[in-house]
């Protein structure tokens, strides 16, 4: 049985390519041009990285000391919470897919979006100590946990620019214009989005007047 | 059959009539409220009740009062400036609680030539009896003794500070122990006027700072002189009222400020000002004293409230009457709102024009110009409770304030400033881990950490033992596991040793 399976099924590669996030984050040249061009990545590892990205943003509503993170609970709903992160993610992936297809870029959907959870990986590494962390300071010390978690979405963003750069086969330049163009193309999909929302809400109300219109003639 | 259905119906009515009244009961509304960390509303029990609601029958006067402006408490007198009748009112309560009329001052005696009053606006009155009553359309402040004999008057600064082209038309006041009248005039935005002991004008004190930002000076530069002059100026504010603490200090509130200054906190409703003129007032609580948070439209009622009033209590708590929509705000020596009730209308602890509001003891008296009647408040069992609580933390007896605090908590388990005083006084205790406790539930974070900074030097001074054997065992063992296993390796494959 185990014979039969491909080697990117297996445990052992799970595994590896988990670890080799770490060797992204300190090495990002290296490590994202690695991550797709010699296969060192997996998207099971990227999955992997995202769900403890989200399990981060979580506990930390919970679990952080009320001196850094009041939370409203009336107004918490879990489902936004998590869609604060998968769905820009998903709005960037395409964004980024779709314009650098156009130009010249080399990475495929997957491939970007494996690279970007891969470059999440400081968020939880950073964030999960960084809860217990707060629960043992001062306000006179809550400096010390503003910076270090500043730090934690500054070197994702860096890492994030890294890795758009390798996968594309992109300048330094070139990765930079087509990141702010992306941030742009996300406001585009969200613009369509309410269009398209709003298209199929006045679409289904068009029928259901005119199914009201007709049981009323009917009658 | 036909009588139990007739029972069986009247039960279903009272069972409606109870279900409509306890939902009536459930509704959010209140006549007392605190807001919470998250500044919601929090309805409370009432602190205070009234007792009382004097008109002009029960002042033992014939005929109405018209336009009251303003009272006055020394000890259990009360004066009350009935202004457009041009007199003051002298009230005396007995110990029952009862008022009754001592006198009707309509006019003084003595050597000056204007012995009647034309609009008295406000009187104090001194410890030793000397009454000072602004008499501003005689554009004075008279100083008499207590049997009305004339002693000084109080007029228009000849000062070059002062417009001398304005007519001076003192408009409130209040005096120290030395006999100085602090005193606002109308159309006088310097600030409060002072005057020493013999009447010399010694200045102004406490003016408003003038605030203005940077899109205001670009407009400003901006427009063409014309413009400018239909433009407001960048003056200082003019307070409505003044207020002499037992310490000296003077409470100063003004209702004229923009609410967006008044929201970011760039200029204050309520001053307490030295003998410097600068505010002191402390601001530690979770929102500005500047009354209402929340600033909603609705019945005619808009914008900020308007802190027409002031009155400290010797435990620091101090009272400010907002005319806008006639409540009371209570705050404590922090800044904290303590509570706050009213409302407007025509019911009894509902006001249509409040205009003044002065304490005697823990009661308050409200003085309404529109309904010509002074209410009469008294601090309910909750009320005097939150009293009790704080006079004993300022006394230093932390332990009676925190159990105060805890059957305050019984009352009204909503009330933020109970958990955080029952905090304040297990910190004052020593028993920091279970102050933290209460600290966290209301969100305290500088008191949290006060007791948490205790709270871990004490838990390292206990475990240093603990703490160096995990250093020892974490970084210690590790290192010489590895030197052994070097000298081992080197004793091993050293050629001394090779045995063949």
């Amino acid at each position: 049985m185990l014979a039969s399976l491909k080697k990117k099924e297996t445990y052992e590669n799970y595994w590896k390519s988990l670890k080799f996030s770490l060797y992204c984050m300190t090495h990002p040249m290296d490590g994202y041009w690695d991550l797709t061009h010699e296969k060192r990545g997996s998207i099971a590892a990227a999955n992997t990285i995202l769900f403890l990205t989200v399990l981060a943003r979580l506990l930390k509503l919970q679990y952080t000391s009320f001196i850094f993170c009041r939370v409203y609970w009336e107004d918490v709903n879990i489902f936004l919470e998590i869609a604060t992160v998968l769905f820009p993610l998903a709005l960037w992936c395409v964004g980024n897919w779709a314009l650098t297809t156009l130009f010249e870029g080399k990475g495929r959907m997957s491939q970007i979006y494996m690279a970007t959870c891969y470059a999440l990986v400081p968020y939880p590494l950073i964030q999960f100590p960084l809860i217990i962390f707060s629960n043992v300071v001062t306000v006179d010390e809550a400096e010390f946990y503003s910076i270090v978690s500043a730090a934690s979405l500054v070197i994702a963003v860096l890492l994030i620019l890294a890795a758009m750069m390798q996968i594309h086969e992109y300048k330094m330049g070139k990765t930079i214009f087509f990141a702010l163009a992306t941030l742009f193309a996300m406001l585009v999909e969200v613009f369509i989005l309410l269009l398209f929302f709003s298209m199929i809400g006045q679409g289904i109300s068009y029928f259901i007047s005119m199914g009201r219109e007709i049981i009323f003639r009917v009658q | 059959m036909r009588k139990t259905m007739k029972r069986l119906s009247v039960f279903l009515a009272c069972i409606v009539i109870g279900l409509s009244s306890s939902m009536v009961a459930n509704a959010e509304t209140g006549y007392t409220y605190n807001f919470d960390f998250w500044g919601d509303v929090q309805y409370s029990p009432d602190a205070y009740a009234v007792s009382d609601v004097l008109t002009a029958v029960d002042m033992g006067l014939t005929d109405r009062l018209s336009n009251p402006s303003s009272l006055f408490v020394l000890d259990n007198r009360v004066w009350l400036c009935d202004t457009n009748n041009n007199r003051i009112i002298e009230l005396e309560r007995d110990e029952e609680g009862k008022f009754h009329q001592n006198r009707v001052i309509t006019e003084i005696k003595g050597n000056v030539d204007v012995k009647t009053f034309s609009g008295p606006t406000d009187i104090a009155v001194s410890e030793d009896g000397y009454m000072f009553i602004c008499d501003k359309n005689n554009n004075r402040v008279v100083k008499v003794d207590e049997d009305l004999n004339y002693v000084l008057s109080f007029v228009k600064p000849t000062d070059t500070n002062f417009d001398q082209e304005a007519s001076f038309l003192p408009d409130k006041l209040c005096i120290d122990t030395a006999g100085r009248v602090f005193c606002i005039a109308t159309n006088v935005n310097k600030g409060v006027i002072k005057y020493e002991p013999d009447g010399a004008f010694a200045g102004f004190v406490g003016a408003t700072e003038v605030t203005y930002d940077f899109m205001d000076w670009l407009w400003k530069k901006l427009s063409t002189k014309e413009q400018r002059a239909q433009m407001e100026a960048f003056v200082p504010t003019e307070y409505e009222n003044v207020y002499m603490d037992y310490e000296g200090f003077i409470y100063a509130c003004t209702s004229k400020i923009s609410p967006n200054d008044l929201d970011a906190g760039k200029a204050d409703a309520i001053r307490r000002l030295n003998m410097m003129g600068s505010n002191i007032l402390i601001k530690n609580g979770n929102w500005y004293p500047l009354g209402d948070i929340h600033w909603d439209e609705g019945g005619g009622y808009e914008g900020p409230s308007q802190i027409i009033d002031i009155t400290a209590m010797d435990n620091d708590v101090y009272f400010a009457l907002d005319k806008n929509r006639g409540r009371v705000f209570a705050y404590d020596d922090q800044g904290n709102l303590v509570y706050a009730f009213g409302g407007p209308g025509n019911q009894d602890g509902y006001f249509r024009k409040p205009v003044s509001i002065e304490h005697m003891g823990h009661d308050l008296l409200v003085l309404d110009s529109l309904d010509n009647s002074i209410t009469v408040f008294r601090p309910t069992e909750f009320g005097e409770l939150v009293f009790r609580a704080i006079e004993q933390f300022q006394d230093g007896k932390y332990a009676e304030s925190g159990d105060t605090w805890q059957e305050v908590i019984r009352l009204n388990g909503n009330y933020d400033l109970a958990y955080i005083g029952v905090g304040r006084a297990l910190l004052r205790q020593e028993r920091y881990g279970e102050a933290m406790e209460y600290f966290e539930l209301k969100y305290d974070e500088d008191n949290y950490s006060k007791a948490y900074k205790q709270y871990r030097k004490e838990w390292v001074e206990d475990n240093i033992v603990m703490v160096l054997i995990v250093l020892f065992a974490v970084i210690i063992v590790p290192m010489s596991i590895g030197k052994i296993k070097k000298i081992k390796h080197e004793i091993d494959t050293d050629e001394f040793f090779k045995t063949e």
